[in-house]
């Protein structure tokens, strides 16, 4: 592997996130702002929900933030990139393999996705204060699985990117996103899904489940979760399965 | 001495439709979205190519004739099928890094970053190939100044005009000096004027040893700035010299294209006979192509032959010794069709 090459990469992509800066913000933060707004703010505060439903969704809304900044910040670039401007062509020119450009689009993914994370926390604790109660028991697990969420999001996203056709955008967000956050134990805990068997069973299959799960399980763990080695071997899985996906798709997508 | 660029025996078929640029192949298949078998599409069928170090070397053809393939494949940006080909010693495809460090592209459609200014693309790409920050910035500005982009070297690239993308993408390609320049289609869509400067840029970046390789459909400028010609067709390499040997070699060296009432075959044959006539083809059913080592001094004695038969000479061209004329000679196509 080529580092200066790889460095070089990153900076660029960095360049451009700065140039992009105002938009980027908007598009990472507005959308967890007005969840945390309109379901901690407003409903807990009308009495519709309790108190306690302010620390059960900040998780929650912590795992959708990184997963849809990850997918989006890897996801959208390659898109344009490949399909419409060529842009990644002569990033695909410089003296480094090919893989190694799709791990610099992860890794810069995964930086983006952690911002989108960890933002969310002093932002919640802004606006849901008091009546917020956060446990950070073991600070070495919350940052694994915040590593492993933010890397399954930016792995998925260049699944994605290489696999979806611009003019298919919509429906990634409509079939692949949308169920994806309904049925991510993002509102709700997972043991909240005991009365839907087949549904409870189903959402396994859903890497966001387990990302909700285990920033509940490090950051609210007096809420019931799924148990944190079972999140830890399934986000891991996830991670390695969508990076192997990923690259292949990108090797196919850059060398015809 | 090693060659800079060598190909042999490569083959290339395509499953599906080739990459844009790359032209059509050797196939009117089409992808369709349904069950069938994809269509396949071969569009190199073979090729061997050796270009020497320092050599302004010309893949001449018409477009869907591979000429991209072949940059791809050399440009390590397509898989080829069968065969090798090595830059600079680098085989293209299993010694991908390697290989990339030796050369500068230009594709044929822009493809340059749209989120950066000019001078951005220019360091960026130095700073791909490990340029340090001082050299690079000496460099980018050195190239921004010889493209006559300076005044624009800090806007976004988005809002260039065609002709100014493409000055970038040709400094860009040579921002790390490489020893191989592959310039694909360079001077589609560019002005007069700014096609002169890519010209003199070429020759001057020849003169310092580099060696390039361009394609084009465009005679006039595989003659005017190639040293050495590779005419390629459907897939294969027709012909390859110098541009000179490469007229030189067309039979009479001037092409007459006669169009009568009709043609027949005693007509052919006492065409053939005449003084100076090297070959006699029927070309359609009322043409004939006669290469001869003279062009207007045989109208004369044309009319009178075909009048003996009865046959009226209803149209001539007269064509001197140019590459257009091989390229029919060899594919009895214009290169423009």
């Amino acid at each position: 592997m080529n580092g200066k090459a790889f460095l070089a990469l990153l900076a660029r992509d960095a360049r451009v996130a700065r140039r992009n800066l105002v938009p980027l913000l908007f598009q990472t933060f507005l959308q967890p702002l007005l969840f945390v707004f309109v379901f901690g703010r407003v409903m807990v505060g009308s009495g519709y929900m309790p108190e306690a439903y302010k620390s059960l969704l900040l998780p929650g809304i912590m795992a959708i933030s990184m997963v849809f900044t990850g997918i989006w910040a890897v996801a959208m670039p390659l898109i344009g990139e490949f399909q419409f401007t060529h842009e990644i062509e002569d990033r695909l020119l410089a003296p480094i393999a090919i893989s190694w450009v799709a791990v610099e689009k992860v890794v810069a993914g995964l930086i983006q996705a952690l911002v989108a994370g960890l933002v969310v926390i002093p932002l919640a604790w802004i606006i849901l204060r008091p009546g917020l109660e956060l446990h950070l028991s073991s600070p070495i697990l919350f940052i694994c699985i915040t590593l492993l969420v933010a890397g399954f999001s930016a792995c998925g996203g260049l699944a994605l990117g290489c696999s979806v056709d611009q003019q298919h955008i919509g429906l990634m967000f409509s079939m692949v996103l949308t169920p994806m956050i309904f049925f991510g134990c993002t509102y709700y805990p997972w043991s909240a899904l005991s009365k839907f068997p087949i549904v409870q069973k189903l959402v396994l299959i859903n890497p966001l489940a387990y990302a909700s799960e285990g920033l509940r399980a490090t950051l609210v763990p007096q809420f019931p979760h799924l148990s944190l080695p079972l999140i830890l071997v399934a986000l891991t899985a996830f991670d390695i399965l969508l990076l192997v996906v990923g690259l292949r798709q990108f090797h196919k997508k850059a060398i015809s | 001495m090693d060659s800079a660029i060598r190909i042999r025996d490569l083959r290339k078929v395509y499953n599906s439709a080739p990459p844009a640029g790359a032209g059509r192949g050797d196939s009117s298949a089409r992808k369709k979205r349904n069950k069938e078998p994809k269509p396949q599409i071969k569009a190199l069928d073979g090729i061997d190519l050796d270009v020497a170090p320092g050599q302004i070397f010309g893949l001449l053809g018409p477009n869907g004739a591979g000429k991209s393939t072949t940059v791809g494949i050399l440009t390590t940006r397509i898989r080829p099928t069968a065969g090798t080909a090595w830059v600079g010693g680098h085989d293209v495809w299993l010694d991908q890094t390697a290989a990339k460090r030796q050369f500068g592209v230009v594709a044929q459609r822009p493809n340059l970053d749209f989120s950066l200014t000019a001078r951005e693309i220019l360091l960026f790409h130095g700073a791909y190939f490990g340029l340090n920050s001082h050299h690079r910035n000496e460099r980018a500005k050195a190239l921004l100044d010889r493209f006559k982009l300076t005044d624009r070297a800090d806007q976004l690239v988005r809002g260039f005009s065609g002709g100014m993308m493409q000055r970038v993408s040709i400094a860009r390609a040579m921002m790390h000096d490489p020893q191989v320049l592959f310039l694909d289609e360079p001077s589609v869509g560019l002005d007069p004027q700014t096609r002169l400067l890519l010209w003199e840029i070429i020759r001057e970046y020849n003169r310092e040893g580099r060696t390039i390789l361009l394609t084009t459909h465009n005679m006039e400028e595989a003659d005017a700035l190639c040293q050495h010609l590779a005419i390629i067709d459907h897939g294969h390499i027709i012909a390859s010299g110098t541009p000179r040997e490469l007229k030189s070699s067309i039979p009479g060296g001037f092409l007459l294209r006669l169009r009568f009432g009709h043609t027949s075959a005693p007509l052919l044959e006492r065409l053939a006979t005449l003084a100076g006539v090297t070959e006699v083809r029927a070309s359609g059913d009322s043409g004939a192509d006669l290469y001869a080592c003279r062009g207007g001094s045989l109208i004369p004695e044309i009319v009178t032959t075909a009048a003996a038969l009865g046959v009226e000479l209803s149209d001539v061209h007269i064509s001197e010794p140019s590459l257009e004329t091989l390229f029919l000679h060899h594919t009895g196509r214009s290169l423009r069709e």
